[in-house]
């Protein structure tokens, strides 16, 4: 959030060694709307930091906490929402971004890690008007219900078809030293960090089978 | 999740240098388990060092025939790798098992072999938990305790180690490299890497403090047939009951190591000289000295049956 | 528009729009990421604080002391609201629980403290600052232990009588030739739906709107009205989106109370989610029960006596998990009874979950049925045939308004290749794997309720359809489109639907499966309304006139629908409200599912081969969301059957694996392809629309298909769900 919203403000900047980082602590100390408490405790401070990475192909500058995650970074900095929050903890998938064409859970990472990195979001795989073949795929095949897991849904499914075409092996391949192709079990093996509690599970697979010409 | 402050490095020396200038630091990989717990107050550093960008990104052959394992390769680019998938894999098949396809791409080697385990009261903070808080008590012991150890366990903690890929480097005879921050370099063999809780659960591993881990060395290529088999009740995505990682030669013998049971990768060296005569004269020396709970005993026999079929598969 | 007598031929029937595979309209938004949920209003919202909720950290006691120093002394806190200093509260009118404690605590995780800060990260570290002080108190948290002392609960709204009888059960039960006499029991189940509560809440003056996940929007500004002591007039409610729900967004929960309570603290608007962790003990959950099921029958596999009794737990006041609902008319049999029992316990509400009381206790009978099948030696499904019964069991001469239980079984066994299955169990292997196949019925109650919309056509030739239903997944945008569609003559692309905001008309809300029928029901009353007034604007006689490719046509007379809204947009409002066909008729919904697993034979490890479900459930409005809905609660099923427990700490109180790692449901790699056969439909008796609900008849059955599933496979009955691999191994 914009640290220019709260009293105080930036009272130290320093520069770690061996980085190029600027780090800005902040102290906050005006409280409104509680009484002040009666034994004051040390005030942990609020660290922020610069941090600029590309998201969808624009490059973004943000001045964050750095307790910020991608994830937060994406949806209560840059009003990126189409990245869901299902969990802030990896176990379900609905943060599914792609980081330099690779997906990760954006709830756990920090946006600071992401420093220089370009980053698509479902925002920038298509839009309503112009939809991605994934996401015509997942209208047609009904891959979806309440939509809440579908944009990690599909930046996972996106992915995954590279990652067959890159060979990399899953639990399901059957042999580790020939080429991996897409099947139903491989995609529902690498598909299963994406939690779809609406259980469109068994149309994602339709979806994605056709997209990848299976 | 507690204030700290964040510096990025470029290399290891320069790394472990930064962790001894500042008390409280802690290095951030993938950050996949820290930032984790960091959200639940589980872990609270108050400066972390971001290592993500220091090289130590490379899979190399050594001298002596083995392969040499960056700490920051991440596991998907290990599980992929031509030379793993095709002389070491049970590694490739470990690390496939684990987690999902997002996390494994954001998860380091280092990051993975120190990852803390996943026992429900240790990650709630309102219980008492000896890991968490020395001294507080075990809330598992008498709680909900089929997922945790049968073996190796103590009265202080029953928690077990949660990962799959230590598991395959443990029977591996996998080593691990490290420096500290005078610069002094050494190398752990995995067996030795891990402690048992004893009185003191919150000491999990015998790192010293602020040791970097540079990479993992597995030693020339064992051979053999490689199967890891992971047992769970959900088909993926959860961490394993009973894991069992081998290596079987076609005269019977073998090496195995098993995750899920105790608070680290088990593998008794002593015991494998059974293998040839079959699971379960194996098992029962291999469980040896279990000391499981009522709602956890199952794992003692399921042991022993993923055991017996990871051989019928070695001989198939 | 009252429907008191069953419907005739109306514009519905023309099926030119409804009951087509339509995908959704609302598609292209869900995938994109551009469908606005709750805790995404972002335009609308731009300077909000963020909440933070602090759950209370033992089951049951008091709260003697916060300090607060800390947390207040931490950068950016705005607010912190507590018992203290939130004013009066009361509890809602659905739920019992409480939304703050203070001084009591009547279970984990229930909110003792809301922090307001300028960040969500500065909000939840100072949450972390509060010390609070508790006393303990001894608490229940054993429904096993509790039985004895269980009650028969208060006959409710949502709760059936405590006790059934007819004919003579315990003589006829006693003479009985062939019978069982067993226990089971099902775990305590979380929704887990992927989107946790989420509220915006901002104050403007007294007036109060709330961006928020709630199913049912009339329950919603009802009970947030009464919890703050508010006029109703003052609170504003949107839903537009909500990811998902399956009863546990039903009303007010947690979220939307303190985030009101946090936003008038801190004199901004206030986000608030609750953080995953919290949501298994601070908001509902399927309640565990404990059932006991007797079966007598004749020789020739005739019922003649059956007995299901259930109990279950709940906060003092909370309702109870009837689990015996649909044993009082699934099958034939003279002799009959149902009992319910309510142990009070402290751990977090039980409440409403997808199909409440008939997945409960269809996961018991429907392994009771298999159970005596074998016992009789007859086929399980022919024993399910024998017993079929086309009038209610305990009213004789009330019949199903339509059921076609016995050609869903038919059909099933016939496209599942049943004939295949060894009636032996352990018989059939293959490699290491053993193959089993099972089989129940499904069924579930098809109540409709009264709902209203409001329907708009615009100089444009637009049909705007407002009303305060919600899609929760459910395909309400979509169906809602194509009734007006097919109403008004249009093509579904010319056709808007806005819904989730109490603004407009109050509908039936999602829930009890009865949100499809009612809803589009309430739509159709509306055009109806909007057809009249077209008529008269154009001179037609509505009576006579059709409407079609967007003209009223009667004879050789036409004219287009946009000439009558020339002078200004035609708007017309109207509520579906219903007479006593449901009393007059059962009205409910039927199925059958067939499953073949496969279980290691090292292992033990169970995983699910093939799924068929076959569904008779009126008219289907939408045969691909329908499919959807079926097919999303045979996933669930398949969670209750094999791994979904919120585990109970019976020490300390509370259930113990409270995330999405702890608390598995299943992923991708659980689920094979699903198939579903939705058989031909009319019911005339529910409304003009002939249709029924569908999305919860799904679930009811599937775990005690894949439970038979997995006897057959092993010879091993497990009664105690879920169906895992230590309780296989324990008997093995
Ligand atoms: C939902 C979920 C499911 C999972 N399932 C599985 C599973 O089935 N099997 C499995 O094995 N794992 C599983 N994991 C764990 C996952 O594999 C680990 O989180 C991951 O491997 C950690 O790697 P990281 O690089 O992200 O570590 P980080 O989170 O960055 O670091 C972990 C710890 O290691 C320290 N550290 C990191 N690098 C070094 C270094 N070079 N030297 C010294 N210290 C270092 C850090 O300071 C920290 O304390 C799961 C995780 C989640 C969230
Ligand atoms: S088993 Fe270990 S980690 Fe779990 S509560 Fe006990 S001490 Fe803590
Ligand atoms: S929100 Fe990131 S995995 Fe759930
Ligand atoms: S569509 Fe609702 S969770 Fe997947």
């Amino acid at each position: 959030m914009k640290e220019e919203n709260s009293a105080g403000h930036i009272s130290r900047r320093e520069m770690l060694a061996g980085t190029a980082i600027a780090v800005t602590t902040l102290a906050i100390t005006k409280v409104t709307g509680v009484e002040a408490g009666p034994e004051p405790q040390a005030v942990t401070p609020v660290v922020s930091a610069e941090v600029s990475f590309t998201v969808n192909g624009k490059v973004q500058k943000l001045e964050i906490d750095t307790r910020t995650t991608l994830l937060d970074s994406l949806r209560e900095h840059l009003h990126l929402t189409g990245t869901k929050k299902g969990c802030d903890h990896g176990q379900c998938g609905a943060c599914t971004v792609l980081v330099n064409g690779k997906r990760i859970n954006s709830c756990l990472s920090l946006a600071l890690q992401h420093e220089n990195d370009s980053i698509t979001t479902i925002e920038g795989l298509g839009s309503p008007e112009k939809l991605h073949p994934m996401q015509s795929a997942f209208i047609k095949h009904d891959g979806y219900q309440c939509g809440y897991c579908t944009p990690g849904q599909i930046c996972s499914a996106v992915a995954v078809l590279e990652e067959i075409k890159a060979g990399i092996p899953s639990h399901a391949s059957a042999d580790l030293n020939s080429k991996v192709a897409f099947t139903s079990a491989e995609f529902r093996e690498r598909m299963s960090g994406n939690i779809c509690r609406c259980g469109a599970y068994s149309n994602i697979a339709e979806a994605a089978a056709e997209v990848a010409g299976a | 999740m507690k204030s700290f402050t964040y510096q990025r490095v470029t290399t290891p020396v320069e790394a472990a240098a930064a962790i001894a200038a500042k008390p409280g630091a802690k290095f951030l990989a993938g950050g996949t388990n820290l930032l984790d717990l960091m959200k639940l107050q589980i872990e609270t550093p108050t400066h972390l060092i971001d290592i993500g960008r220091i090289g130590l990104d490379k899979i190399e052959p050594t001298a002596n025939g083995g392969v040499r394992i960056g700490a920051l390769v991440t596991n998907t680019d290990l599980a992929a790798d031509p030379l793993i998938r095709k002389d070491y894999g049970i590694l490739s098949r470990a690390l496939v098992a684990g987690a999902s396809g997002q996390l494994r791409n954001k998860a380091t080697t280092a990051g993975n072999l120190l990852q803390r385990t996943r026992c429900p009261y240790f990650y709630d903070t309102n219980q008492p938990c000896n890991k968490r808080v020395p001294g507080s008590g075990c809330a598992a012991i008498a709680g909900f305790s089929r997922q945790l150890a049968v073996i190796g366990s103590s009265d202080a903690c029953i928690a077990t180690y949660p990962g799959d890929m230590a598991v395959a480097m443990t029977a591996l005879d996998a080593t691990v490299e490290t420096i500290n921050p005078a610069g002094k370099t050494r190398q752990v063999p995995i067996s030795q890497l891990y402690r048992l809780p004893g009185k003191t659960p919150h000491l999990e591993t015998t790192l010293e403090k602020n040791e970097l881990i540079t990479s993992v060395v597995l030693p020339a290529p064992a051979g053999g047939t490689h199967i890891y088999h992971k047992v769970r009740d959900r088909a993926s995505y959860a961490f394993a009951l009973v894991s069992v990682a081998a290596i079987l030669f076609k005269d019977g013998t073998g090496r195995i190591a098993v995750g899920g049971i105790a608070p680290k990768p088990w593998r008794v060296p002593g015991a494998e000289s059974l293998l040839p005569s079959g699971a379960k004269p194996f098992s029962a020396k291999l469980m040896e000295g279990a000391r499981p709970t009522k709602e956890s005993e199952f794992k003692v026999n399921l042991v022993e049956r993923t055991i017996a079929l990871v051989l019928k598969e070695g001989k198939s | 528009m009252k429907f008191d007598k069953p419907a005739g031929q109306n514009p519905i029937d023309q099926l030119k729009v409804v009951g087509k595979p339509t995908d959704r309209i609302e598609g292209p938004l869900k995938t994109t990421g551009t469908a606005k949920y709750a805790y995404e209003y972002n335009e609308e919202v731009t300077n909000p604080a963020y909440g933070y909720i602090l759950g209370a950290a033992i089951a049951r006691g008091t709260i003697t002391r916060i300090d607060q120093a800390a947390a207040k002394a931490a950068p950016g806190v705005l607010a912190i609201v507590t018992a203290a200093n939130a004013g009066p509260l009361q509890a809602g009118k659905f739920y019992v629980s409480r939304f703050l404690a203070g001084p009591q605590v009547d279970h984990y995780h229930q909110a003792v403290a809301i922090v307001v800060a300028e960040t969500f990260e500065q909000a939840r570290s100072a949450a972390a600052l509060l010390k609070v002080e508790y006393k303990k108190q001894a608490g229940n948290y054993d429904l096993e232990a509790s039985k004895e002392g269980a009650q028969p609960p208060n006959p409710g709204p949502y709760t059936p009588p405590g006790e059934s009888r007819t004919g003579d059960f315990d003589g006829a039960f006693k003479t009985a030739e062939v019978k069982i006499d067993r226990s089971y029991s099902t775990p305590d189940q979380a929704h887990a739906m992927m989107e946790p509560h989420a509220t915006i809440a901002k104050w403007e003056g007294d007036k109060l709107t709330c961006w928020c996940t709630i199913q049912q929007i009339n329950w919603g500004v009802r009970d947030l009205a009464f919890i703050l002591g508010i006029p109703k007039e003052n609170v504003r409610l949107i839903s537009a989106y909500i990811g998902g729900g399956f009863g546990g967004k039903g009303t007010v929960l947690s979220d939307l109370v303190a985030a009101s309570l946090a936003a008038r603290a801190a004199g901004r608007p206030v986000k608030l989610t609750l953080q995953r962790p919290l949501m298994f003990n601070n908001t509902i959950h399927r309640p565990k029960t404990i059932q006991r099921i007797r079966i007598g029958a004749n020789p020739d596999g005739t019922i003649t006596a059956i007995g299901h009794e259930s109990w279950s737990g709940n906060l003092p006041g909370g309702m109870t998990e009837s689990a015996t609902a649909s044993t009082r008319i699934l099958y034939a049999g003279a002799n009959r009874l149902t009992r319910l029992r309510l142990a009070v316990l402290h751990l977090a509400e039980g409440s409403a979950m997808r199909a409440p009381g008939e997945a409960s206790g269809m996961m018991a009978l429907e392994i009771a049925m298999d159970e005596m099948a074998e016992k009789l030696q007859m086929d399980p499904v022919e024993f399910r045939i024998k017993n079929d019964t086309q009038e209610d069991p305990e009213k004789p001469g009330r019949k199903f308004s339509t059921r076609k239980l016995v050609e869903c079984l038919r059909e099933g066994a016939k496209k599942s290749g049943w004939e295949r299955r060894n009636a032996k169990p352990g018989a059939i292997k293959e490699g290491d794997w053993l193959i089993g196949m099972g089989v129940a019925a499904a069924m579930r109650g098809a109540p409709i309720t009264k709902s209203a919309a409001r329907v708009r056509l615009d100089s444009n030739g637009r049909i705007t359809v407002e009303t305060d239903m919600t899609d929760i997944g459910t395909g309400t945008y979509t169906i809602i489109a194509q009734t007006a569609a097919e109403m008004m003559g249009v093509g579904i692309d010319q056709v808007q639907v806005k819904l989730g905001d109490s603004s407009f008309p109050e509908s039936s809300g999602s829930g009890g499966q009865w949100g499809a029928a009612s809803s589009t029901s309430g739509v159709y009353a509306a055009c109806i309304k909007l057809r009249e007034a077209v008529a008269g604007k154009l001179g037609f006689d509505v009576e006579k006139a059709r409407f079609s490719d967007g003209r009223i046509i009667l004879g050789d007379k036409s004219a287009a629908l946009i000439e009558a809204a020339k002078g200004g947009e035609l708007v017309a409002e109207d509520t579906m409200t219903y007479g006593e066909l449901s009393k007059e008729y059962a009205q409910d919904t039927f199925g059958a599912h067939f499953v073949e697993v496969g279980v290691n034979a090292f292992t033990y490890e169970i995983r699910v081969r093939r799924m068929l479900a076959v569904c008779h459930a009126g008219r289907i409005l939408n045969p691909k969301a329908a499919r959807s809905q079926i097919i999303g609660a045979m996933t669930m099923g398949v969670g209750a059957a094999l791994m979904e427990e919120m585990v109970v700490d019976k020490k300390v109180g509370f259930f113990v694996n409270h995330d999405l790692a702890g608390y598995e449901v299943p992923v991708h790699a659980d689920i094979p392809h699903q198939e579903v056969i939705l058989l031909e439909d009319l019911d005339p008796t529910m409304s003009p629309m002939k249709a029924k609900g569908i999305g919860e008849l799904g679930i009811v059955g599937v775990a005690a298909a894949v439970a038979n599933a997995v006897y057959n496979a092993t010879g091993i009955r497990i009664r105690d769900y879920p169906v895992t691999l230590d309780k296989l191994l324990r008997v093995v």
